[in-house]
């Protein structure tokens, strides 16, 4: 039985993780990239940001004040039980995200969108976001916390299957230009490309891909892995760099997830996890095991399952009627 | 790079020399404002709680993340500017009852701004790092002078006087002609955008813009 008081510590320790300790991963993709980068004001605004993760975890400080919108997702193995239930452990999140806010401190970012009312917690209607998925065969949770930076970076259109590749590349050089411009979307990002599924589908597994998946990652299925790379490859010879300054550092990473969508569309959504790429992860075992990580393994091959059944992980109808 | 390390409140000679490009630290004191306070003082006409010239003449674009504590101190742990170009309608009469002569902020605005709200006022505009550097301008804050409104405008509106030692980097975004850095960048940048585009096909349904060209910006 995994524990209420556990969730709660572990929840609050990886909103100050995530808020204070860039993650290896992106760091040393950046670090690479400053080797790589030939022009002085960009070079600058690389080594800056360096300074800056190297400062916030000196000084126990969020690395960025925009601590953006505070969220979970949380990863349940099959057999996991959480004392409770899932009611609680929701009421636990909250608890953790209104505490996160006071003693980290975050900012306090969330407000209702009509009358901008804030009740200073981060917490709200639908606030934090807590996304879930599951896992065969396993009996622990893990909980991401991911504090994305809100405002640029991020666009979404349908294109159909006739515009092909070309399309999709346009629409990516389009996002990166729109808000590459001044450095709005704080590059060089981890761009996330979602592509397929619903609309709506587009949008979040696009963010996934942004947030949940770590540097030097490839999906697994190698023609996606190719366009990934062409994708990166692609942004960074725009000429442009972070701020927006001429450089080629614009994507430390491109990540693709797919889902099946309408046979007439391809809809697309491109997100950019910046400059304060935020996350953190823990494993809450059944014996009040707690183990803390960077990559989310959001993306499990069940996840990315694309059959109906799936070996082993839910005991045949007859077996679970009988039992 | 030129850096250049300068005393607030920012006098004429201090500006004059700034280039655009230049690495700036400052030392003094900042206070913060963004929408919340600038339509309280211009859009409702609410006096300042206390007389803007005595705040000196640095406004930043932010919102700390800070939080009060119970004994009514403040916990102050990163700051980072917010995006400076949805500002830019207040700025001129904000310049004119404010006596600011540098904004901080992210992005900056365009050189038609800096020309019709900035120049005229004596102003330039000071871009953050990255943007993401809290960390780093949370250190070079020493003290949290003051804060006002902070009921009626919540935390990350209300406007915070700042003593600053060492702080920042900030690269100087605009000078006083009203030239702007990240205009001069885009215009090279610019050369090569049509080129990225050879050979991919338009897609089958086209999207209603308020912008048609890829040289422009969206802000
Ligand atoms: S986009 Fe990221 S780095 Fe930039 S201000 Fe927002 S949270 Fe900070």
């Amino acid at each position: 039985m995994i524990k209420q008081d556990a969730i709660e510590e572990a929840a609050l320790e990886i909103m100050r993780r995530a808020a204070i300790v860039i993650p290896d991963d992106y760091k040393s993709g950046i670090k690479a990239m400053v080797k790589e980068e030939e022009n002085e004001l960009s070079r600058f605004v690389l080594e800056a940001m360096c300074e800056n993760w190297d400062v916030a975890e000196e000084d126990r400080r969020a690395m960025c004040a925009d601590t953006g919108l505070p969220r979970y997702f949380v990863k349940i193995g099959n057999e996991a039980q959480v004392e409770g239930g899932f009611v609680a452990l929701e009421r636990t999140l909250r608890w953790a995200t209104a505490r996160a806010t006071q003693e980290i401190p975050l900012r306090p970012n969330r407000v209702h969108p009509l009358s901008r009312i804030d009740h200073n917690n981060n917490v709200g209607i639908l606030a934090p976001e807590i996304e879930y998925t599951f896992e065969p065969d396993a009996d622990w949770i893990d909980i991401i916390s991911v504090h994305k930076g809100g405002l640029f970076g991020s666009d979404y259109r349908m294109l159909f299957p006739g515009d092909g590749i070309d399309g999709i590349k346009r629409f990516f050089l389009d996002v990166m230009l729109e808000f590459g411009r001044r450095g709005l979307a704080c590059q060089p990002a981890i761009v996330g490309v979602g592509l397929g599924g619903s609309k709506d589908t587009a949008m979040s597994i696009g963010k996934q891909a942004a947030c949940l998946r770590v540097v030097g990652d490839r999906n697994p299925d190698p023609e996606i892995a190719a366009l990934e790379q062409e994708l990166m490859v692609m942004g960074n010879n725009i000429g442009m760099g972070p701020m927006g300054f001429v450089g080629k550092s614009m994507v430390v990473d491109c990540h693709i997830e797919v889902a099946y969508t309408h046979t007439g569309g391809m809809p697309m959504s491109v997100h950019s996890f910046c400059l304060s790429s935020r996350r953190a992860v823990v494993r809450l075992g059944p014996g009040g095991e707690i183990e803390y990580r960077t990559d989310p393994e959001w993306f499990t091959p069940y996840r990315r399952r694309d059959t109906v059944e799936w070996e082993g992980v839910v005991p045949p109808l007859d077996k679970a009627v009988a039992q | 790079m030129k850096t250049k390390h300068i005393e607030l409140p920012l006098t004429d000679k201090s500006l004059k020399g700034l280039e655009l490009g230049t690495a700036v630290y400052l030392q003094g004191s900042v206070y913060t404002g963004r929408e919340g306070l600038y339509k309280r003082v211009l859009d409702q006409g609410v006096e300042p709680p206390v007389p803007l010239q005595s705040l000196g003449n640095a406004n930043f674009h932010c919102s700390p993340a800070a939080s009060v504590n119970e004994d009514g101190t403040y916990n102050l742990g990163a700051v980072t500017a917010t995006a400076s170009f949805r500002f830019a309608r207040w700025l001129s009469q904000w310049f004119e009852i404010s006596g600011c002569r540098v904004i901080i902020g992210k992005g900056g605005m365009t050189e038609d701004d800096y020309r019709t709200h900035f120049v005229p006022n004596g102003a330039i505009y000071l871009s953050t790092v990255g943007y993401g550097t809290g960390a780093l301008l949370g250190r070079g804050i020493k003290r949290i002078r003051d804060v006002y409104w902070l009921e009626e405008l919540g935390i990350a509106q209300a406007m915070w006087v700042l003593d600053v030692e060492n702080f920042g980097p900030f690269l100087v975004e605009s000078d006083m002609l009203g030239n702007s850095l990240f205009e001069r960048e885009g215009r090279i940048i610019n050369e090569n955008v049509d080129s990225l585009y050879d050979g991919l096909r338009q897609p089958a349904l086209k999207r209603y813009g308020e912008t048609t060209s890829r040289s422009d910006e969206v802000v």
